[in-house]
């Protein structure tokens, strides 16, 4: 129910913030929206020595395009995003997924680059930016700033490339260029609770065929899985229930889930068969102009 | 660590550990017992306050982090000694039976009705799935939240 | 009796007596958080306890080094059950005549089991005591199921007990076997079933905890606690110490919600007392809702198998029912003495038939002790789930449309008051009425319509229409049958009517949110014409109230409401004498009408009951006694009987097993209403506990023992998203043997819903071939179901 002891230090710079962690060990955790640090602190599941509290430097938070990127910052809360005009018109995926993080308090505090750099494969966040194709940019004070394909951050369970010294400062997401469309399905018992089954997907069209596809999972695996057979299959491909429902299972073959209260193995592959079936339906109706991104 | 947060809009000051909870420095440092506890898992909500205006599980926030903030609780709905249309709307409406949730609630409802002024159902339903109940199914805290806004607008609920 | 419309109202508004929907007096200083709930209370020089608690579920305790915990600062004791041994407090005695380790000595017997206590300056420094404490366990196999307890060969789990060779807890029965037997040879059909009641928990949003607070120098003890039942738990804690009982004050404060969670004895009291009798500083344990959750009385937990004897027109002719209950490690229900299964043999339902066998069992296990708590009265969600799942079944098997299957067996109005076959006496009922009520607020008929059309089209969404039509029995019953732990479950109210006309009401009772500073003013209100803002209640404070039982078992309207009216009525009759003394005239011919005393054939000769009130204490007849005031102790002639009906709709979607609720629509009756509004809420509470546990909510292990639902991600309380609307219609069917009519309504939705919840589900899936999904009823399980139907 309470912390164990630890050193805190409210950072008012990224120049600060970046040499801080780089005077620190693998002990020094970044303190963003907290929601899911402070919660494994309280149960001294974590115990970190030293927090290093991001939230007053400048320049980390908000919703921007550029350069063919949505730029979403570090610290962008999750309910900046939720009501975000710009997201809307920009990415239906991402305005999807949003209301389904978490709870409205917990979307107060909690951040997308949090979300992210915490790697937990129940995130929401892991599996849009997965099948968004989106990349992070981290920075250290002795090696700069590098840019991490989200394809590269998850590495395990609660882990991601990361070093220990480098602070995720942005997310970008590239635009889309052509008729496109997206949503995000969860499966989940209550407002609050882990998905049992997150997808996300997206379709870019090009000349009436599939040009882009992303399909990634939440919560049947030990990280986010980006499902690369079954966005495979798409390309090229003309939008329908058939190539929908084929693509549904290769999602379902590249789950891994396990059985446990929320339902059997077997089910979850089923739920993501049908989820990523009517998620691409969806998707290829806002693609072709029937419906209005939500 | 001395911090400063302005709590109900006075200045308070106070040295805390970094790992004090804000609902236990609110609970015990400055005796507002009005804000509760009831999880250890950031799941039921009860501990709401008004962090610069936005609602947040106190519980699940480091008291050093609202340092220069501004919070508010439920013992600063009342203003000038009387009862916020709020606070007059859960009684009208028996939007409470414990009263344990009841705090929370009607901060999560102040702050849903500064930006919908005339909420649906599903708005209000919505914006109160991050506290839970276990007294009221949720029914007449719904009719408390959209009575409260009637009464702001003017209406008679 | 007659079935009446429902909010008649008594006497005028202002007064606010019963039928009137008066606001809270208990809402001002709640909705300014000005609560006064345990953990608010700060006591000069008040230290706090964190409970060290075993992380398996059965081992044999080796070693406890408590000297680094010792050691830190800000520490002043560690407790093990070594050191309570030495008062003889290690164990203590159970409501159901079982011990319970208070601190392990010899061995933990199920996971989250206290095993020692830290006291210290501030819970941060206890927390950071407890990882300091060393504790080697030999793990021992843990029996994770009644089935496997009662196996041959199974590890024995209370060896503790002299004369315990085995892990059966308890045998009873009720009912009788030949009869049935008779009955189940002569039926045309019988329909069986087998289904689980998963464990949940009460969780009321406030935690169980204390303030024991011992004074050094008198050695008197004050506990400021979550009580339901505060006088009960006064006299088990000086039998438990030994303390003086007159020294001894329980202060049961605001309860955030109990739902019989606060109940129990639990082992942090004792300990929290004895470390304050000890150090001589008052001593604050608040739980954790882990430990709320792993720990404290738990609910359900049956297994149950139901049959009924039926003839081809559905007449049901018999019932036979066989009951496995999960005791956990202590048999600590909080249940009346004479019944192990509590009201289990409730079961019989709402339906008339002469023959019934219920066959109830327990057995220990390596989970927390308990159970019984959760809203249910005692055991009587359980009852009503199997006999409505039953009824329901048959409807199906027979061919016979689930409503009119339960109106062929329903008890009729002229029966009343009717013996069931396991010897309850209902008092009073009209269960068609209020089934036909909720049909029609559903549109019962359109609703089969369209079923049978998304069937016949072969729809990926299906439609399911779940219908419960329960009798509950709350209250209490004769002293002589009803006792816990030995004390008679009367309860009592003391009226005490100041001269200025205002009065202060005290009960036995112990509200934990459901209004009795509001609800027990209005029946004073209504027998004596005070208005009810002019009564002040006061429950909680064992020094300051009579002896009662407590609130639970929706007891407090039908056994402390009864109290307070016979109390009321008494005073009633002496302020009558002193009326007439006012009037100087003869009592017989004084009448009485919402707090106006007048001569008959005079109604301008009155005085006011605030005119009598001042008289009592100024200007009495020649040798009375001064003062208006009286206690009475209320020993109920019988439990009372709510009932009521509700439907539920579904919409489920045949690929992912996800339903959700169209629309829920619940007719209840609980005899006369004294608040409308106050019953109306209860009534929304327990529709949204009934959901949970119809949904999400449980509490289940894995084979090594581990608990999973010990805490808030796992264990699921729905929320305002997910809980369903509600549509609540009434009728009023009087008790008979209740002063003012009025039978309890508490725990009524919690009792009749999930049955109406789940019989919605597997109405929607019945057509092929499905009868049983136990719950919750998760998305995965309809799916399995639906699979396993398509593959046979």
């Amino acid at each position: 129910m309470y912390p164990a002891a630890f050193d805190y230090v409210a950072v008012h710079t990224l120049d600060e913030a970046l040499a801080t962690l780089s005077e620190g060990d693998e002990d020094t955790k970044v303190l963003a929206g907290g929601q899911s640090l402070i919660p494994m602190m309280k149960l001294r599941l974590a115990t970190p020595t030293k927090l290093v509290d991001i939230n007053r430097v400048p320049g980390l938070s908000g919703l921007d395009v550029s350069d063919g990127h949505l730029v979403v910052g570090a610290l962008t809360r999750h309910n900046d995003v939720v009501n975000s005009d710009l997201v809307k018109a920009e990415n239906p995926t991402m305005a999807a997924a949003a209301p389904w993080i978490a709870d409205p308090l917990v979307r107060n505090l909690g951040t997308v680059g949090g979300s992210l750099a915490h790697a937990d494969p129940q995130g929401d966040w892991g599996s849009v930016m997965l099948a968004c194709g989106a990349e992070v940019v981290a920075v250290s004070s002795s090696r700069g700033e590098r840019t991490i394909p989200v394809t590269e951050l998850f590495v395990d369970l609660f882990t991601s490339a990361l070093e220990p010294d480098e602070l995720l400062t942005e997310v970008r997401v590239p635009r889309y260029t052509g008729p496109a469309g997206g949503t995000y399905l969860k499966l989940e018992r209550k407002v609050g609770d882990y998905a049992t089954v997150g997808v996300a997907v997206h379709l870019q069209l090009d000349g009436g065929r599939i040009g882009q596809a992303g399909i990634a999972l939440t919560g049947v695996g030990s990280k986010n899985i980006k499902a690369t057979q079954a966005e495979g299959a798409l390309i090229g491909q003309v939008p329908g229930d058939e190539l929908f429902a084929h693509a549904g299972e290769l999602a379902a073959a590249a789950a891994d889930p396990r059985t446990d209260v929320r339902g059997s193995a077997e089910f979850k592959r089923s739920v993501v068969s049908t989820f990523v079936r009517r998620g691409l339906s969806e998707a290829a109706s806002q693609a072709a102009g029937q419906v209005v991104p939500a | 660590m001395e911090i400063t947060v302005t709590v109900n809009g006075v200045e308070r000051t106070a040295d805390v550990e970094p790992r004090v909870l804000l609902a236990d420095f609110i609970r015990t440092h400055l005796g507002l017992t009005g804000t509760h506890i009831g999880c250890d898992t950031t799941s039921c909500g009860v501990c709401t306050v008004l962090l610069d205006g936005a609602p947040v599980k106190s519980c699940t926030v480091f008291a050093v982090q609202a340092d220069g903030r501004s919070i508010t609780t439920v013992e600063g709905l009342r203003t000038n000694g009387e009862l916020s249309a709020m606070q007059k709307a859960f009684k009208a409406e028996h939007g409470l039976q414990c009263g344990f949730c009841t705090p929370a609630m009607m901060l999560v409802g102040k702050h849903l009705l500064e930006s919908n002024p005339d909420p649906s159902e599903d708005d209000v339903r919505w914006a109160i799935s991050g506290n839970l109940c276990r007294c009221t199914g949720y029914v007449n805290i719904v009719k408390a939240i959209r009575a409260a806004a009637s009464e702001s607008k003017g209406v008679s609920a | 009796m007659t079935t009446e419309t429902i909010h008649q109202k008594f006497g005028p508004p202002e007064i606010g007596g019963i039928g009137h929907s008066v606001k809270r007096a208990e809402d001002d200083r709640l909705v300014q958080g000005a609560g006064h709930y345990v953990d608010d209370i700060v006591l000069p020089g008040m230290l706090h306890l964190a409970m060290l608690r075993s992380p398996v579920a059965h081992a044999r305790i080796v070693s406890i080094d408590t000297s680094a915990a010792e050691a830190l600062e800000g520490v002043v004791a560690v407790l093990t059950g070594e050191a309570l041994a030495g008062y003889n407090l290690a164990w203590m005695p159970t409501l159901s005549g079982d011990t319970q380790a208070v601190l392990a000595t010899d061995k933990v017997r199920f996971q989250g089991q206290e095993v020692a206590a830290v006291v210290a300056e501030n819970p941060y420094v206890a927390y950071d005591a407890l990882e300091l404490i060393d504790v080697e366990y030999d793990v021992l196999p843990p029996v994770m199921s009644p089935q496997a307890a009662l196996a041959d060969g199974a590890p024995l789990i209370r060896d503790d007990k002299e004369g315990q060779t085995d892990n059966r807890c308890y045998q009873w029965e009720a009912g009788d076997k030949a009869a049935t037997d008779r009955a189940f040879e002569a039926a045309d059909h019988v329909v069986s079933i087998d289904t689980f009641y998963p464990r949940s928990h009460p969780s009321p949003l406030e935690t169980c905890g204390c303030v024991a607070d011992v004074d050094p120098a008198t050695k008197h003890v004050t506990v400021h606690m979550t009580s339901q039942a505060p006088h009960a738990h006064r006299t088990l804690f000086a039998m438990v110490t030994g303390l003086p009982e007159q020294n001894i004050r329980i202060i049961s404060p605001d309860i955030g919600g109990g739902f019989g969670n606060k109940v129990p004895i639990y082992p942090g009291y004792v300990v929290a007392t004895a470390a304050s009798l000890v150090i001589g500083r008052p001593v604050k344990w608040v739980e954790t809702r882990t430990e709320n959750l792993i720990s404290t009385g738990f609910a359900r937990d049956y297994h149950m198998h139901g049959e009924l004897a039926l003839t081809s027109e559905g007449r049901i002719l018999g019932l036979r029912v066989k009951m496995l209950s999960d005791n956990g490690a202590f048999f600590a229900d909080a249940q009346p003495t004479r019944f192990k299964a509590g009201l289990f043999h409730i079961v019989t339902g709402s339906y008339d038939y002469p023959a019934a066998h219920v066959v109830t069992e327990g057995a220990y296990t390596n989970k927390a002790p308990g159970g019984v708590a959760y809203r249910c009265s005692f055991r009587v969600t359980e009852a009503s789930y199997l006999i409505e799942r039953l009824v329901q079944n048959a409807a199906y098997e027979l061919g016979i449309d689930p409503a009119e299957i339960r109106r062929r067996n329903f008890i009729q109005p002229d029966q009343f008051p009717y013996t069931s076959p396991t010897g309850f006496v209902y008092d009073s009922g009209n269960y068609p009425a209020a089934l036909q009520k909720a049909l029609d607020i559903v549109g019962y008929d359109d609703l089969r319509a369209e079923q049978a059309a998304a069937r016949e089209r072969g729809d990926k969404m299906q439609v399911g229409i779940g219908i419960a039509s329960f009798t509950e029995v709350v209250g209490a019953g004769k002293g002589t049958e009803y006792d816990i732990a030995g004390l008679r479950m009367f309860d009592s109210a003391e009226l005490r009517i100041h001269p200025t006309g205002k009065a202060i009401l005290k009960l036995g009772v112990r509200s934990q949110g459901q209004g009795h500073e509001t609800t027990f003013a209005q029946i004073v209100a209504n027998e004596l014409g005070i208005p009810s803002i002019d009564v002040k209640v006061m429950e909680g404070d064992t020094d300051n109230t009579p002896y009662g039982l407590g609130t639970y078992a929706s007891r407090s309207t039908p056994v402390g409401g009864a109290a307070t009216v016979v109390i009321a009525r008494k005073l009633r009759e002496k302020a009558t004498k002193i009326a007439a003394h006012l009037l100087e005239a003869a009592e017989g011919d004084i009448e009485f009408d919402a707090g106006k005393f007048s001569v008959r054939g005079s109604p301008d000769q009155a005085v006011t009951i605030q005119d009598v009130a001042l008289a009592a204490y100024t200007n009495l007849p020649e040798g009375m006694e001064a003062g208006l005031e009286g206690v009475h102790y209320y020993d109920p002639p019988n439990m009372t009987y709510p009932f009521g009906s509700y439907v539920v709709v579904v919409d489920l979607d045949t690929e992912t097993g996800q339903w959700k609720v169209r629309r829920m629509v619940a007719v209840d009756d609980c005899g006369v209403r004294i608040n409308p509004m106050i019953v109306d809420g209860q009534i929304h509470g327990g529709l949204a506990e009934g959901y949970a546990m119809s949904s999400m909510q449980f509490i289940t292990f894995d084979e090594d023992g581990n608990c999973i639902g010990s805490n808030f991600m796992d264990y699921l309380v729905p929320t305002a998203w997910e809980t369903p609307r509600f549509e609540l219609g009434a009728t009023v069917t009087p008790s008979p043997h209740h002063p003012i009519g009025a039978k309890g309504v508490g725990e009524s939705a919690t009792v009749g819903s999930p049955a109406a919840f789940v019989n919605a589900v597997i109405d929607a899936v019945a057509d092929r071939g499905i009868r049983n999904i136990d719950m919750p009823v998760l998305p995965s399980r309809v799916w399995h179901a639906l699979q396993e139907a398509s593959r046979s």
